[in-house]
């Protein structure tokens, strides 16, 4: 009896070793705060993407369409923004500043949109200048194809290298087991683009036979945050998995992400998808969470404003409703601990100009960090 | 005779219409089941439990069985706000999920008799047709 007892507690802590991340990983909630959350833009539903303009002012998509201009306390919607495809998780995500906008205006969009001939829809890259409150010069940079008509998994951030590239990320709409191992079709990708749309010569793939030129990794599930090191210049993103097995990844050029190949995580109704978690020729996550958080969102800190934080990693929590803060040696996560406690479904975080942290919450608006004195 | 044929015609022309029925209700569950995995499972899970105090659940949900149209609406337009579901206030928002009436019939027809919920009224495009905002 107490050896089978023995057994079992062995296979127990045998289990846990083996699944265990490289340092110790546990959500910790500290026991008292340290920042209060001023709610700035209030009755949002949800902000998917947000940038500020050079005079302070914001930029707020809204999922449903609209581009919100939020300055000095008022919300202008702009006119002239180009038609979604709202259905499911498609709709207005991402929006962010070329590096150069003040010298040329560009900003960029990222959205779901039906253009082509099938039914359905697809992620869509486009730039536009903002004159007034009405977007001008609309381009489309990128359109993803086929259209279908499932809703899940349009991606997408947005955001450009200190090169001057342009990243976006493109979910698997839907088809695991069709898109994201396949270079000739899109979706579960990463792309990389120059900034008026063309293909740089030297992505990975261009010389492929079939494979679209844009694809700079692939294997990739659906990711919602992206950007780059403040330090290194390398672009990170994290990516939803199904049931467990969020990622954070380090993109580095030609790479394969492993979905659905490789997973840490299962299907929703709890079947396996896969029992590997590694591969020969495939990359690991620097980071993954089980059971799944829903991230949204990614900022570093590099302000002052929170002087115990500076160089944390903030992400999102759709599902948990929270905001995460992880501490980092290199690209290694050594400490994890949950802030916002039920805050509402935190779609989106960004450090502003002013150096304050600014949080997206679902059905409620934007909220800034402001350090308790 | 004539009334025994128009008795036996009548007779078979409703079970005719009943398997009719039967197969489309049957044919608009299992489409509502794929709607359903695209468009619902990552809120409301696998077996309809949802999440505590964030979404509510489907599965024997006393406001789902009961507000038929109300539910339809919810789809339809979005639900925002606190809502009472088997005691319990709920107060969050779903938005709007872009879905045709006819696939807002299927997964009606879907999450009506799955996980121990049970009804024999189809709901139709028609009648999510009818439906408006509030």
């Amino acid at each position: 009896m107490k050896k089978s007892i023995l057994i079992g507690c062995f296979f127990v802590v045998m289990t846990f070793v083996s699944c265990a991340q490289k340092s110790d990983n546990t959500l910790k909630t500290p026991e008292e705060t340290t920042i209060s959350a001023e709610l700035i833009v209030n009755d949002l539903q949800i902000p998917w993407g947000m940038v500020f303009l050079p005079d302070g002012s914001m930029l707020i998509t809204e999922k449903s369409g609209e581009i919100i201009h939020f300055k000095d306390g008022e919300k202008i919607n702009l006119s002239n923004v180009p038609a979604v495809y709202n259905r499911g998780q498609g709709g207005l995500l991402d929006i962010e500043l070329h590096p150069n906008y003040e010298e040329n205006g560009w900003i960029y969009l990222s959205y779901s949109s039906e253009e082509g001939t099938d039914k359905g829809g697809h992620t869509a890259i486009s730039r536009a200048k903002l004159d007034g409150n009405t977007l001008t010069n609309l381009e489309v940079l990128y359109k993803a194809g086929p259209n279908t008509t499932k809703g899940q998994h349009f991606g997408s951030r947005l955001e450009f290298d200190d090169d001057g590239f342009l990243y976006f990320s493109i979910g698997e709409r839907g088809e695991r087991d069709v898109n994201p191992q396949d270079k000739t079709r899109d979706g579960g990708k990463i792309y990389r683009i120059n900034d008026d749309g063309s293909i740089p010569q030297d992505n990975p793939f261009v010389n492929e036979t079939g494979a679209k030129g844009a694809i700079y990794t692939y294997g990739n599930r659906n990711p919602q945050g992206m950007l780059k090191h403040p330090e290194t210049g390398a672009i990170w993103i994290h990516e939803h998995g199904p049931r467990g097995g969020d990622e954070i990844n380090i993109i580095k050029k030609g790479a394969n992400y492993g979905w659905p190949v490789i997973t840490y995580g299962i299907n929703y109704s709890g079947t396996p998808i896969t029992d590997k978690t590694e591969m020969e020729g495939m990359e690991q996550p620097i980071h993954y969470w089980v059971p799944s958080i829903a991230p949204s969102g990614m900022t570093f800190i590099t302000s002052d404003v929170y002087p115990d934080w500076k160089g944390d990693l903030l992400v999102g929590s759709l599902s948990f409703q929270y905001l995460e803060r992880l501490e980092l040696e290199g690209e290694k996560v050594t400490y994890r601990e949950k802030l916002l406690e039920n805050i509402g479904r935190v779609r989106n975080v960004r450090q502003g100009p002013d150096g304050y942290i600014y949080v997206a919450v679902e059905g409620k608006g934007i909220y800034k960090l402001v350090p308790k004195a | 005779m004539k009334a025994v044929l128009v008795v036996f015609a009548i007779v078979v022309t409703g079970i005719f219409l009943g398997l009719q029925q039967d197969r489309s209700f049957q044919e608009s569950k299992e489409r509502g089941a794929v709607i359903y995995q695209d468009f619902c499972v990552t809120c409301h899970l696998p077996t309809g439990e949802g999440v505590p105090e964030v979404y509510p659940p489907l599965a024997n949900s006393d406001y789902l069985l009961t507000n038929k149209t109300a539910s339809i609406r919810g789809i339809k337009f979005g639900q925002r706000g606190p809502m009472v579901v088997n005691g319990k206030t709920y107060d969050n928002t779903m938005m709007p999920l872009g879905l045709e009436d006819e696939e807002i019939a299927d997964v009606m027809n879907f999450i009506l008799t799955s996980w121990g919920n049970a009804t024999d009224t189809l709901v139709t495009a028609e009648e999510v047709a009818a439906v408006g905002p509030r």
